[in-house]
């Protein structure tokens, strides 16, 4: 058994409805801390981790730029920015280009965090109606990370689980209810590990 | 398989140090307290442009070719933004702000990281349409200088002119957006008279020193790149710039609240993050003598101290409660 350090979630069309059912079914002492990119359009002041909120019992917030990250917490991308993990551990911000037509790029948050976590870390591709995020997805499978992609099936949206599932050979294809039921297994695993 | 990966971020990692070191012995440009996940993609995108394998080909032509660094400088260094970006920071530079600065013979701004200069063309439209334009001087730096050439030029691509428009009617834009500059081909051509009290120079946050006497520091998106003994050095030269009573205006996403300098600032819209430096005396350290004459304050004087005071505070707030019962119309 390995202990996973971090999550990372690439979400797109259809993803207020997926995130808000998969954080319900979370408890609030996860191991690891979950960060997410979820597109979202231009100039949306609001803070998006508000919408997301109400059912879940995890303590939910926008990152922050040189943010240390901490267990048990889930991060979200702020609009128009993205969002990147430093080898220490905390967030960095960036304005630069957009990558896949995004700004927060799924791309750029995995790529980053696979470096900060190597093989500790848990990628998951989300519903979404583009190809983002499966090149991040590769990176961490091919360093030895987790690559788990939602059921397309049962995806609002399949097109970008089915890039994902495409551009790397995935762990687990899974329905949200299952992958909840993954995320939590994996945490216990992590606390007998360390006891 | 994970381990070798392990190693070669490992190794990527000290070729990137060497990387920075030798741009900065070399050239005097110092990258070496940025963020490094940004700096990273920023160096892998120009590796795969250029075909090196590795970063250490990479440091031999940054070394041995001047035009190749020139055109590696531009990668590290350009941000590309847009005008208005943030629309509601400027409704509130025009509402809020701009009516203290009505007071004052001369406004002197220091955009500082300006980039190829659409902020800055931002902010003289909204000085002109606040009859504030004549009576400026904004000062924009950058220590990239074919940035800082483009931003001089002030010539953009005219596919970005609709997004443009639409930030400035956004930002609440009184005038119509195309009166501000002259299309030609696929160009838009900023207007002259926009230029007139712009100072464009070359300037390094990182080494080059203070701007004096500042009434409005405007550096958006720039600290968020750098880290955070970095962050902190660039607070210092702005503190030491701004007037007393002077606006620091930053991105959204930054902040100079987990800085050293947090309690030279008030807020003024928190939400947009825009301070204005106070006037409090602040306790120098270093002017107190080690031979003075100061007791040392034991815990339990302190703890004493600390009930005393929050008993007093309790008897207070009852007292005021007791005050409000007799008359509640006050």
């Amino acid at each position: 058994m390995k202990k996973y350090e971090a999550v990372v979630i690439g979400v797109s069309a259809g993803g207020l409805v997926a995130l808000k059912s998969l954080l319900s079914m979370l408890p609030n002492n996860l191991s690891f801390p979950i960060i997410i990119v979820q597109h979202l359009y231009y100039n949306i002041k609001d803070d998006f981790s508000d919408l997301l909120k109400g059912g879940s019992l995890l303590k939910i917030k926008q990152a922050d730029d040189k943010e240390k990250i901490n267990s048990g917490c889930v991060y979200i991308a702020p609009s128009n920015y993205h969002l990147l993990i430093e080898d220490d551990k905390t967030f960095s911000l960036s304005i630069d280009e957009m990558v896949n037509f995004a700004r927060p790029s799924i791309d750029v948050l995995f790529e980053s965090a696979s470096d900060a976590y190597g093989a500790c870390l848990i990628g998951i591709i989300l519903t979404g109606a583009n190809n983002d995020g499966s090149m991040g997805l590769k990176k961490i499978k091919d360093r030895g990370g987790l690559a788990v992609v939602q059921d397309p099936n049962t995806a609002e949206y399949s097109s970008m689980p089915l890039a994902a599932i495409s551009a790397t050979e995935v762990d687990h294809i899974l329905p949200l209810e299952d992958i909840a039921r993954l995320i939590i297994r994996l945490s216990c695993n992590n606390t007998k590990l360390q006891s | 398989m994970n381990k070798d990966y392990s190693e070669e971020h490992e190794n990527e990692k000290l070729e990137m140090y060497l990387l920075l070191e030798a741009i900065y012995r070399k050239y005097g440009y110092d990258f070496r307290n940025y963020s490094r996940a940004s700096l990273n993609r920023r160096i892998k995108h120009r590796m795969s442009i250029s075909g090196f394998g590795t970063i250490s080909e990479m440091i031999h032509k940054a070394i041995y070719d001047r035009t190749f660094f020139e055109t590696f400088l531009a990668d590290l260094s350009i941000t590309v933004t847009d005008m208005f970006r943030d629309p509601t920071f400027f409704i509130s530079l025009r509402k809020e702000i701009f009516p203290m600065l009505k007071e004052l013979h001369h406004i002197k701004i220091w955009v500082a990281g300006c980039s190829t200069g659409e902020e800055v063309y931002s902010l003289s439209i909204l000085l002109k349409e606040e009859g504030l334009y004549d009576k400026s001087t904004i000062y924009a730096t950058d220590f990239n200088d074919s940035a800082l050439k483009k931003a001089k030029e002030g010539i953009y691509n005219i596919n970005l002119i609709k997004k443009y428009t639409s930030n400035y009617q956004i930002a609440g834009g009184i005038e119509s957006f195309s009166d501000y500059f002259i299309a030609k081909y696929d160009s838009a051509i900023m207007d002259q008279s926009l230029k007139k009290n712009i100072i464009f120079s070359s300037h390094n946050l990182v080494t080059d020193g203070m701007f004096g006497e500042m009434d409005m520091v405007i550096c958006r998106n720039v600290l968020i790149y750098f880290n955070r003994d970095l962050q902190n050095n660039v607070f210092k030269l702005f503190t030491e710039s701004l007037c007393e009573g002077g606006f620091l205006c930053l991105g959204t996403k930054e902040t100079v609240r987990l800085s050293k300098y947090s309690h030279d600032y008030d807020d003024i819209v928190k939400g947009e993050k825009i301070y204005k430096k106070n006037s409090k005396p602040r306790l120098d350290i270093t002017h107190i003598n080690s031979n003075s004459n100061i007791e040392p304050v034991s815990t339990g004087f302190i703890n004493k101290s600390a009930t005393i005071i929050s008993e007093a505070k309790t008897k207070l707030e009852e007292l005021q409660r007791l005050i409000q019962s007799i008359n509640p119309g006050n």
